[in-house]
């Protein structure tokens, strides 16, 4: 079957982007996630969250200016923001279990339609890392999962039940793919945006449990 | 009040360290925070069967995450321990990169079964070092509730979550890295160089610090000690305003 193009994955960390709601604490996972940063105009008010014990921080690409004393969880060099804090791990965890980081955007292997999330092991490979990943599932208000919607082969990601090990169980609040952006409803996945020239027949083709068309359903907005 | 021992030789600062030991690694897997210079003493003291805490812990050495370009060339991780066929264990959260080549040295010794690796989530393993040091046995957290972390766990309903409990970690060694030191063993750190290293310090049963420079206590602002001496034990640096 032909399908039309896909979102790239830099138009999928703009949709997400605009999820991030003024003045709030939000800790972005490695890849794809961090690419949100980027997205959010200069007038934002978001304190980003690393979980080696920062808060405020933007991302830098600078590889003159790099502070090995100033880097977020994924490794990357950071510079400082206004209102910047540091802190040890396990304050960073409080933070993150206590139920203070307002939003996680994360990268994932599989979502199920309950919302479960298995996103640090490839079930073939048998070992895998957990990271802060499955703290933040826990423990943030709210859960964003951003990921390309079928695997290379074609292989359902989003599927009625995970066969990967699980991150986290019913968790998942929105899942932002490369083809449409989905909610996780009490009901199971309400389809809210569909991405440019697809439609709601291919991208149900793509998707193992049966989506809900929202009643405002719409084209899925990003950048171009 | 307490002077702490104070070296110059990474080596000498590691004396009495055996085989079997339990060692806890700080920083965050990072260069940043990484008591780099203990590691390579230790590697190079050759002694085996050890269990090693960590967050990250080899990744850097094949994807060169978190290192800075100008230093790509003296990347150092606890690779070189399972290298070294050091270890019997590892207790982390982050053993492995997520891209499978080239496969790193821990999912090599964990292929050939000649290392175990535990893998716990990395907020459990602060806790449960902070409570090692805290003198707390255990604690109840959601974190890990219906995955692969719940199993054989003891669990309770409290509220109308179900939790899970989780024991304490204590080691019989704790590597830290800190910016400055002075001689009572107070402790600065610099930006995100905390990590595990604050908590590691507290868990251990012999803390031993690598600083970037010992100071003088009389220059020391005790506004800004991050961990007090009383944690540590021996102090290693190669810059030591005191004596010189």
């Amino acid at each position: 079957m032909k399908y039309p193009p896909k979102l790239s994955k830099d138009q999928i960390a703009y949709r997400a982007s605009q999820e991030l709601p003024e003045n709030s604490y939000v800790n972005l996972g490695i890849g794809l996630p961090s690419l949100c940063a980027k997205y959010l105009e200069t007038n934002r008010n978001i304190t980003f969250h690393a979980e080696n014990g920062i808060l405020g921080f933007n991302e830098i690409s600078d590889k003159n200016n790099q502070d090995e004393n100033l880097i977020d969880a994924g490794g990357q060099f950071l510079s400082p923001n206004k209102g910047i804090s540091f802190f040890d791990s396990a304050e960073s965890f409080s933070m993150i279990r206590g139920g203070h980081i307002d939003v996680t955007v994360l990268g994932g292997l599989q979502v199920s339609k309950n919302g479960d999330l298995s996103n640090w092991m490839i079930k073939s490979r048998g070992i895998g890392s957990i990271g802060g990943a499955m703290d933040l599932v826990s423990g943030a208000k709210n859960v964003i999962v951003t990921m390309e919607h079928v695997t290379k082969n074609n292989d359902y990601k989003i599927l009625n039940k995970c066969d990967f090990p699980l991150t986290g169980i019913k968790c998942v609040k929105k899942i932002i793919t490369d083809i449409a952006v989905i909610e996780v409803v009490d009901e199971g996945l309400l389809l809210t945006e569909i991405a440019k020239n697809w439609n709601y027949e291919d991208v149900q083709s793509l998707t193992e449990p049966k989506l809900i068309p929202s009643d405002y359903l719409k084209e899925y907005c990003t950048i171009n | 009040m307490a002077i702490k021992e104070i070296y110059n030789s990474y080596d000498d600062a590691l004396e009495g360290l055996n085989n079997n030991m339990s060692i806890m690694i700080g920083g965050f897997g990072v260069q940043g925070g990484q008591p780099t210079n203990l590691m390579i003493a230790l590697r190079d003291k050759n002694i085996k069967n050890l269990t090693l805490i960590g967050n990250v812990a080899g990744i850097s050495m094949i994807t060169g995450y978190g290192w800075k370009d100008s230093d790509k060339d003296k990347i150092i991780d606890q690779s070189i321990f399972f290298k070294n066929k050091q270890v019997k264990k590892i207790i982390c959260s982050f053993p492995i990169p997520a891209q499978r080549v080239p496969v790193s040295e821990i999912e090599k010794s964990w292929k050939n079964k000649e290392s175990e690796v535990e893998i716990i989530p990395q907020g459990t393993l602060a806790e449960k070092i902070r409570a090692g040091g805290a003198g707390i046995p255990a604690f109840y957290t959601k974190t890990g509730i219906g995955t692969i972390v719940e199993n054989e766990k003891e669990s309770k309903i409290i509220g109308k979550e179900k939790y899970l409990l989780e024991y304490a970690l204590n080691a019989d060694v704790a590597l830290v890295k800190a910016h400055i030191a002075d001689e009572f063993g107070n402790l600065i750190y610099k930006g995100t160089s905390r990590a595990f290293n604050p908590i590691m310090a507290t868990a251990a049963k012999l803390t031993i610090v690598e600083v970037d420079k010992v100071i003088s206590s009389k220059r020391m602002d005790p506004e800004r000690i991050g961990t007090p001496g009383i944690y540590v034990n021996r102090i290693v640096s190669k810059f030591n305003e005191i004596s010189s």
